[in-house]
This record gives C-alpha cells, structure tokens and sequence, in this order.
C-alpha cells in the first residue's frame, strides 16, 4: 500500500509455534512461523482440519499453544493475563456471536465495559459504530439480537469486535452464515472501515474468493498447519507455490482476478441524472439531447433511486420516487466481480456506481470487458 | 362451614401466612442451594451421576420419613420443617438448574471468553441469566411440591395450616372434621396459587427480553 496513513494496528509474528493435543498422533498445528505486518488483513484458508481455525485462536489464546511464541507489537502474548490480553484483541465470530439476552448496544459496550469505561463513553462508542457499520443507531440499540436479521447481527458483531479499538481483530469466518448479497456488502463495509483504520486484521475463511477480496496477503495453509503458500492475492492468483496452492485457488484464476481490481480503477461514465420531483418533459428532452434512452434518478442526497427508461419515465408528468430495492449499485471500492455479477440483473448494461451511499457514475459492461480484453492482450 | 371459617377467621389468615413464608424461605435457600450444586455438577462434570442419583433417591424418601429422622436431632417446631421443606425443594431445582446451565450455548460462551470475560463474570453475567428461565421453571415446581411437604410439617408441630388438616382428620366423624380438612386444603390451594402467581410476574421480570418466550 503506498496511500499515506497511520496504522493503528500491530504487528503479529507467531515463531515455531506448535499446538499438540493429547491422545493425537499428528500436531495439529505442526511448527508454524509468519509475520502479520501491522495494518493489513491477513486471510487463513486451508481445507478444513488444516489448523486456522486453531491457529487463529491461539493468538488470544482460547487455545494455549504447546510450545512457541506468539508476539503482537514485540510483546509475548503468554506473559499477560489471558483475559485482559482478550480485552486488547477485537473477536467477531460467526453469526456474530451476540449475546441473546443483552441488547445491541450492551452487546457493543461489553468490552469497553470491562475496560470499566465511563457509561457514557460507552454509549457514544456503541452509537459511533453502530453508524459505521451501516445501522442507524436510534432504531437499533435497543434491539435484542433475536429481533435482527442475520446480517445485523453480523453487523453488530464486527461493532463489537472494534469497539475498544483493539490494534489487533480476530476474525472466525466472519461472514459465513449470510446469503450471498449480504455477504457482499458486509465484505465491501469491512474494505471501508478497514481503509479507515488500518487494523491489523487476521481472518479466517473458507471462501477463496472472500479471501482474494479482502486479503493483503493470503496464508494457505495444508494440513498439520504447515504453509503452502503466504504471499498476496495477485501473486497466489498468477503463481501458486505448488499443486496444493493451485488445486485451492480453483480454475478459473483469470476470472478471479476480477476481484482484485476496483469499480474505481475504471472509468466511470456519467448518463443524464435528475431529482425526485422534477418535471418530465424537462428530463426527458435533457436525455433526448444527449442521445439517451435512460436516465438515473437521485433522492434529495443523492443517493441512486432507480435507473429508468424514458418510456417508463412517460407515465407520470414529474419524476416520483419507484420505491424499490435497488440491486445494481456497487460500491466504489466494489471489486469486478462483484460489479459484473450486478450488471447481470440490470437492464441497463452496466451498474450504478456510489460512494459513502452518494451516486458518482455508472460502470458499464463495456468497459470491463474492454479491460479484461485489454488486460490479456497485455500479457499475451 | 361458613361459620366455621367466620369464627376462625384471623387464625386461618395467621396460617396461611405462616404457610406461605415457610414455603418462600425455604425457597430462597433451596434455589442457593440448587444452583450452588448446579454449579460445582456443571463444572466438574464427574460429579453429575452422583448429582442425579441423590435427587432420583431423595424423591422417594417420604416427607414423614425424613421429618421422622430429623426429630432427634431438631427437636420439633420451625427448624425441621423448614429444612424437610427445603430439603425436598431443592432436588427439582438442582435439576433444572443442571439442565439450564448445560444447555447454555458453547459458542456463546466461547463468545464471551473471546471478548475478556474471566470464568466468574461469565457465570453471573452470561451463563446465569441465560439459564434463568428454567431455573426459575424448576422454583416454580419446587414452590407448588413444597406447599405439601409444608402441610405434612404439621407432624413436628410445625406452623401452617398443615395442623388443620391433621385436626380433621385425627378427629374424623367429629362434629368439626370435615371443617378442619377443607380449609386447611383449600387454604394451601389459594396459598399455592397465589405464590405461583408471583413467581410467573417475578420471573417476568427477572428475564432478559431478549430471551423471554
């Protein structure tokens, strides 16, 4: 990364560490060394038995390691006490793992609540990151976690996760057990959070795409816990170490690369635009003129309403707000293949473009496939 | 009957008052007692059979039984009928209270140990509250056994309306026998209603809304 920011994360470095259980022949996390630079997100896949899920717990040691040193910022994790080493290091799990009889903001301040945080402080912290993650707080906080959807709860457990701002996040399959859309976004709101911050973020997965997405680097790892390969996406997409590497990034590698290029790296075109209220005759003469057969509808804010043809346009005599739940908009710092699968759904051959929620273009199909055509004649 | 119960009036009332806080104060240390035991069968998990095994055999003692044991060592009145009351009290909570912890979540735990809980914050503010409903399942099991138990204390000159009962029936055929018996019965039966009423508000509001059926 050559952006000029400030980490707040810390660096993680595990040496020789091995987890041996008793009454097993095989360690189960056999003699691993890797250093989690401070400030990016480090994915673990591996088939499951292969020992990220132990190997993730054993840097806030829900799982004491037989022997090996764990340090985060230099310091080993084994000389503190295992509960306030806790409290220092984000958990999110999956399903998000709230406490079904504590409400969404208890669940949030329950770390700040055990650092003994002013009552106050803790509720603006739970506000400030329901916020963040995309939950109006007013609504929200007073919920149980029975009345959210999956999603939410998710949501709320990433809160949670930051919510002493812990240099240092566990990630256990965060997102596995939400369908596919939501996945998607809840991936694209981590990528902005994580821009903001910086945290140095461990996280595990079984999805190599999610890994590919997210990741700065990615650790696969076989069986026993032993490395196949750590190094970033681009390198794992276009040089697997071995066999095992290559078989576990899966065919279709020139697809995947798709997710490691942003809607931003692209162009954007801008089609005509209007307001919620405006007169149609108006609009459709400023699309007529620019050679148009659809414009973009903004709300107040400018977040995107709906993409409509002129024709359906016609039917009232001002533009009204459709009111329907909008499938082809993608994040700015979306990546390709989230934006294709987008513009499947649209009619409009391509999908509207935001940024913090604001309407700023549209990505067309063209234009992607003009740069994967571009892309292979490069390397050809 | 009526006039039975017109001449008597302050003294059921009196009874039934005593019947009911014998029952509430054994209660309280039988629910201590129950989860405490709850506690340590959960945690050190050989200790369960044993845990069982008392409660299935303690059922079976009779409550006349035990009181008859406890006489040389209580003499008679208050203390041994509220330790039989207790002692019986305890088992259907012990039980649910086993039952309740157990079947707390293992992710949720492991949740909040992830988060920096120590093992005592987990029990008080993760394990306990979410166990509460059936725990408070097993009082409520326990309050309406007890108020039984309660009347056969009358046999160690205990108070309560137990002593009505008895009265009616060592004197059966006398002109105030059946009198007796009624009351003392159906006085329980108001007293055991009541009691259970209580419980279901005082479970209300002990229940977290985010677990309440």
């Amino acid at each position: 990364m050559t952006e000029n920011h400030t980490d707040t994360g810390a660096q993680i470095e595990l040496i020789d560490v091995v987890k041996r259980y008793p009454g097993q022949e095989n360690a189960a996390v056999d003699d691993l060394s890797l250093t989690v630079p401070a400030g990016e997100t480090v994915m673990f896949v591996g088939p499951s038995g292969c020992g990220k899920t132990t190997s993730l717990k054993m840097i806030n040691r829900l799982i004491e390691p037989t022997s090996g040193q764990i340090l985060i910022d230099g310091e080993d994790v084994t000389t503190k006490d295992a509960t306030e080493l806790r409290r220092s290091i984000g958990y999110v799990i999956q399903g998000g793992g709230l406490m079904p009889h504590m409400t969404v903001a208890e669940n949030i301040g329950l770390v700040p609540g055990l650092l003994k945080w002013e009552k106050r402080r803790t509720r603006d912290r739970a506000d400030e990151l329901l916020d963040m993650v995309g939950l109006d707080p007013s609504t929200y906080r007073d919920r149980y976690p029975r009345e959210l959807s999956g999603g939410q709860q998710q949501r709320v457990g990433v809160a949670r996760g930051l919510a002493a701002d812990p240099p240092v996040i566990l990630m256990d399959e965060p997102f596995g057990a939400v369908d596919p859309i939501t996945r998607q976004r809840l991936q694209d709101e981590l990528m902005n959070i994580q821009a903001e911050l910086h945290k140095t973020i461990v996280c595990v997965t079984h999805d190599i795409d999610e890994a590919i997405k997210l990741g700065d680097r990615i650790l696969i790892l076989k069986q026993g816990g032993r490395i196949a390969q750590y190094d970033t996406p681009e390198q794992i997409l276009s040089a697997p170490s071995d066999d095992f590497a290559a078989d576990f990034v899966g065919s279709g590698s020139k697809l995947k690369q798709l997710s490691l290029l942003r809607v931003r790296d692209l162009e954007l075109v801008r089609p005509v635009t209007c307001r919620v209220g405006e007169d149609v005759d108006e609009v459709v003469a400023r699309a007529e003129e620019a050679g148009e057969q659809s414009v973009i509808i903004l709300d107040e804010r400018d977040r995107p309403l709906e993409w409509v043809f002129l024709r359906t346009l016609r039917r009232h005599s001002t533009v009204t707000d459709p009111e329907r739940e909008l499938h082809t908009v993608v994040d700015h710092r979306s990546t390709l293949a989230d934006a294709l699968d987008s513009m499947l759904v649209s009619s409009h051959g391509g999908a509207m473009v935001t940024e913090g929620g604001r309407y700023i273009g549209v990505i067309s199909y063209d234009t992607v496939t003009e740069h994967i055509r571009s892309a292979q004649n490069g390397e050809s | 009957m009526i006039r039975f119960i017109d001449e008597r009036w302050a003294d059921i009332l009196f009874r039934s008052y005593q019947h009911g806080s014998l029952v509430i104060q054994s209660l309280i240390l039988a629910t201590l007692i129950g989860v405490g035991i709850a506690v340590l069968v959960t945690t050190y998990r050989g200790l369960s059979p044993a845990a069982n095994a008392i409660s299935a055999v303690g059922l079976t003692i009779p409550s006349f039984a035990l009181l008859g044991l406890l006489l040389p060592f209580t003499g008679i009145g208050v203390v041994p009928s509220v330790i039989a009351v207790t002692f019986y009290a305890v088992l259907p909570i012990l039980r649910n209270a086993v039952v309740g912890l157990q079947s707390v979540d293992g992710g949720i735990i492991e949740s909040a140990r992830g988060q920096g809980m120590n093992a005592m914050t987990i029990f008080w503010r993760v394990r306990l509250p979410l166990a509460w409903p059936v725990i408070m399942t097993g009082i409520r099991v326990s309050a309406q056994m007890s108020m039984g138990v309660a009347a056969i204390a009358a046999y160690v000159l205990g108070p309560g309306l137990g002593p009505y009962i008895f009265t009616g029936l060592s004197t059966v055929g006398g002109a105030n026998a059946l009198n007796y018996a009624v009351v003392g019965t159906v006085g329980i039966i108001v007293v055991a209603l009541l009691l259970d009423a209580l419980l279901v508000l005082f479970a209300r509001l002990t229940t977290s809304k985010g677990i309440r059926a």
